[in-house]
This record gives C-alpha cells, sequence and structure tokens, in this order.
C-alpha cells in the first residue's frame, strides 16, 4: 500500500524534551499503523501561538506561519501541511486563508518572505492530523488495526477549543462536537457521552498569567470527568494536555481537592490499541500516571 | 505619551471610531455590532472583564478613547474563539480584542505590569530569538519578570510541578544552553524587521 504523504509541521512543543514530546511520540506507530507518512518541513518556525498577538501584531504574525507555508510548498510540493497542535494548525489556517483573500496581505507577506529567501504561492491546505485520521483515513481504517480494544475503560473526551473553534472538524458541531467521543468507542473504550466540560476553556497561555482563573477553569473541566465516572481525560490539544494534567497538584495544594486524574492524548489511546508499549505511546511523560492504560500497553 | 500615541491622537481628533477602524486588526467590524451580548455572556473569563466585548465595542463608538486603550479587558482573553463562532452578525470578536491589545500595547496605553501583556511580550522575544520557542528560557523569563528575589519565590512554588515534568522528560534543564533553535535565524530577524516596517508605513 502506498503511503499517504504529508508535509508535517510539528511546533515548539513536540520538540525533543519540550512540553508535548510524548505526543509526538506516540503519532510514529499511529501514522504507521495507519499508512501516514510525515514528512518534517525542514527548518520549520514558531507560528506564534495564542499569545504572538500582543508583542507581534498582524502581519509579523502572519509572516511568520506564511514561512512555514512556503517552506512546505517548496520541498514537499504538492503535500497538505498537517500539524498535531491546535495553535499551531489555527494559525497556518488562518495565516493561509487570509493571504488568499486579501492580495494586498499575500503581496506583502512575499515583500517580507522575500528578506528570508522565499516566495509563497498559496496553494498549499493546512489541516490538523485528526482531519487527516477522520477524512482520509476513516473510522472504519481505524477500527480495523485494533488489535487490543481498550475494554473496561471509561473515559472523557475533552475536545478544549481550538481543535473546535474557530474552524473545528467539518460536519461537527462547535458546542458538542462527537468525533474525539468517535474515537475513544473506535478503539474499544467507553466515552462518556454526558461529560458536559467537553469544550471548556483551560485557560490556554493564560495559565501563565492569570494562574487563579485558569485554575478554576481546570478545576471544573477535572471535577465533571470525575462526576461522570471516568477514568481518564482524552484530549487532542497540547495545551489543555499540559495545563490540565499539571496544574492538578496546584489546585490540590490550594483548594484542598484530590484531583489525580490522568489526561493522556486520542494518540496515546490508538498506539495502544494499535499493540504499542508503553514507551511507544508516549505513557513515560506523564505527571499524573495513567495506570491503566499503561497496564494494558504492557501486557 | 510616546509618539505614535501623540500622532494618533493628532491624525483622528476625537473620531476614535475611525482610528479603531483604520489601524486595529479587523477593527472595521465594530460598527456591525448589534450590541447582544452574546460574546459577553460566552466568554470563559467573562467575570473577570471589567469591559466585556459588547461594552468595548459601544464605548468605541462613543469615542471613550483613553477607557478603551487603557483597559485590562482585552487581556483577559484566552484565545479561545467562543464569542466567534456564536456571534450573530459574525465579528472576528478574538481578532479585534488581540487587535486593541496590540494597539494598547504599541501605543503604550495598555496597564502597566498587566501579567497578560508582560507575558505576550516575553513570549515573542522568546520565539523570534532563535524561531523557536525555548520553553525553559520561557518560563524562567515569566518567574523572574519581577524581579530576582520574586523569581525566586515563583521557582520554588513551581518546583515540584517543574521537576515533574523534567522527570517525565518534558523539560529538558539543558535548554539552558541554547536548545532547538531555526538555522535560518538572519533570514527570519530579517524577515520580521520587513513585515513590522510594512506594518508600521500602513498603519502608523
Amino acid at each position: 500500500m502506498s503511503k499517504r504523504q504529508y508535509a508535517f509541521y510539528p511546533g515548539c512543543s513536540s520538540q525533543k524534551g519540550a512540553s508535548a514530546s510524548n505526543f509526538v511520540t506516540s503519532i510514529q506507530m499511529m501514522c504507521e499503523k495507519l499508512g501516514v507518512q510525515l514528512n518534517e518541513i525542514p527548518d520549520w518556525n514558531c507560528c506564534g501561538a495564542s499569545i504572538g498577538y500582543g508583542e507581534g501584531g498582524e502581519l509579523p504574525r502572519l509572516v511568520l506561519n506564511a514561512r512555514n507555508l512556503a517552506l512546505a510548498e517548496q520541498h514537499l510540493p504538492g503535500q497538505d501541511m498537517v500539524s498535531g497542535c491546535p495553535a499551531c494548525w489555527l494559525s497556518t489556517r488562518e495565516t493561509a486563508e487570509r493571504l488568499n483573500k486579501f492580495d494586498d496581505l499575500m503581496a506583502e507577506a512575499n515583500e517580507a518572505l522575500k528578506e528570508a529567501g522565499l516566495n509563497l504561492k498559496g496553494s498549499v491546505k493546512a489541516r490538523h492530523i485528526v482531519e487527516v485520521l477522520i477524512e482520509d483515513v476513516g473510522f472504519a481504517e481505524m477500527r480495523q488495526a485494533v488489535v487490543k480494544p481498550l475494554q473496561d475503560l471509561k473515559i472523557a473526551g475533552y475536545v478544549g477549543c481550538q481543535t473546535n473553534r474557530p474552524f473545528g472538524i467539518t460536519g461537527e458541531s462547535f458546542e458538542n462536537p462527537l468525533y474525539l467521543d468517535k474515537m475513544i468507542e473506535t478503539v474499544g473504550a467507553e466515552a462518556v457521552s454526558s461529560y458536559d466540560q467537553k469544550v471548556t476553556c483551560c485557560g490556554g497561555a493564560l495559565a501563565f498569567s492569570e494562574p487563579d482563573k485558569s485554575q478554576k477553569q481546570i478545576r471544573d473541566i477535572v471535577e465533571s470527568a470525575y462526576d461522570h465516572g471516568a477514568e481518564m481525560i482524552v484530549t487532542p490539544c497540547q495545551l489543555c494536555q499540559a495545563n490540565v494534567e499539571v496544574y492538578q497538584s496546584e489546585i490540590n495544594k490550594k483548594q484542598g481537592t484530590q484531583f489525580n486524574m490522568p489526561v493522556v492524548y486520542y494518540s496515546q489511546l490508538m498506539t495502544v490499541a494499535y499493540g504499542g508499549g508503553v514507551k511507544q505511546a508516549g505513557l513515560d511523560g506523564h505527571i499524573i500516571q495513567p495506570k491503566k492504560l499503561q497496564d494494558i500497553a504492557g501486557k | 505619551m510616546n509618539d505614535l500615541n501623540r500622532q494618533a491622537i493628532a491624525n483622528y481628533k476625537n473620531d476614535f471610531l475611525r482610528e479603531v477602524e483604520e489601524r486595529v486588526e479587523d477593527g472595521d467590524w465594530v460598527r456591525m455590532c448589534m450590541q447582544c451580548g452574546v460574546c459577553a455572556g460566552s466568554c470563559p473569563l467573562g467575570n473577570a472583564w471589567e469591559h466585556t466585548p459588547q461594552k468595548l465595542f459601544m464605548m468605541i463608538r462613543a469615542g471613550k478613547r483613553e477607557e478603551v486603550l487603557s483597559s485590562d479587558s482585552m487581556w483577559m482573553c484566552t484565545s479561545c474563539y467562543n464569542c466567534i463562532v456564536r456571534c450573530p452578525r459574525k465579528l472576528p470578536i478574538t481578532h479585534i480584542m488581540h487587535g486593541l491589545a496590540h494597539y494598547a500595547h504599541k501605543l503604550n496605553m495598555a496597564p502597566k505590569g498587566q501579567p497578560t501583556r508582560d507575558i505576550a511580550k516575553l513570549f515573542w522575544d522568546n520565539l523570534v530569538k532563535t524561531g523557536r520557542v525555548n520553553e525553559l528560557k520561557f518560563s524562567l523569563a515569566m518567574y523572574f519578570k519581577d524581579g530576582f528575589m520574586q523569581g525566586i519565590r515563583n521557582a520554588l512554588a513551581m518546583q515540584a510541578v517543574g521537576m515533574g515534568l523534567v522527570k517525565a522528560k518534558r523539560l529538558n534543564p539543558m535548554e539552558i544552553l541554547g536548545g532547538h533553535k531555526c538555522k535560518d535565524q538572519g533570514g527570519i530577524h530579517r524577515m520580521i524587521a520587513k513585515a513590522r516596517a510594512i506594518e508600521a508605513h500602513k498603519k502608523g
């Protein structure tokens, strides 16, 4: 079977030793099993993320993303650009759409890109890995690859914000997207369909600058998972994963709760269901140990 | 008052709406707001906003320049995009909030010491330097932004979290020596400088 080829934009948090390095580990085997080949864009740069606007402004921010699009266009022609990080995907897609819509912005972006020896025609489509899984691979193929169904595992699917808004996955609603629950069920686990904090904001980058306000959000997200009998939370977002996992100990310390809810990526579930071990699924990269999933992976 | 601010006041006199429309990212949408308040009710940090987006839009139209640009409110945006998808008039509210925050920052009218304003600048400076974010240096810069002693206190308070991340191999102490970076840093610096120059020429 010839593989589906994509220009891959990992993003800063997915680099070795960075906060979502276990995410990138966990997608290797998942992609291998599903015939997806991710070709890293050479010398990609940061997208500016959610708070780049403060100092960066509009054109510098667009240009950062235009450089990645231009590099993909030049080195990996004809391939869709794919990111696993919602912030990277959002910034890139927003840039591609704005530049393609407004000729003057495209001309200005290219004037700046010239300084880096690049030029953007605007032919690249920016997509999220979840779109590749749902639209190109499909649920049937995702299910076919399962060798170890994740039975007796009750999971709260936490979609968060930026995988869901403003673009989201085609055909899904902003208020109650169903694809993550469907992915959980595809690998044999049980999705908590009544989880009411599915699209609640974790505070994003304000987890750093407004910790109390963000931790209030995170408390709701974790508490509701407990209330609905979930054993772990699953998310497609790197910042959601980090915020919701890392700050539980702070909330415990300040508010006397006893949170210890594992937070993993959908790709870790899939890798385990596809026969991957603890390391292959990046399950050795957690502060709150996803014990039950680690046990299944170790069997 | 900085030069940009002085020029803007001279340029637009009392027409703050026109100033926003011409100088703020997506500011030309402000006129479209019909004051329904869905944005205010949809914001996860809504209670923390002294002026919700709905109010800010009306204040802009009422010419309340000083109050809008020195407001702390836009800096409460978590970039969740809930307001964007719910706005019945399809205003790109998140972008307008980002645009207002950036404009207020550029004019140096944004509140001094506003924590999100401060970390937004640290984050941008961090990423532009090598083309990629150095999470360790960014964390340290955040801890130490209010002075050395406060930095030590912040670092100690977050020690357990930091060590947990190091143990999970998701924070690398060696990043202090440089860490991940782009090869064409020179090109990136020239490109950003050019983009800033074009924007300054266009928007003052």
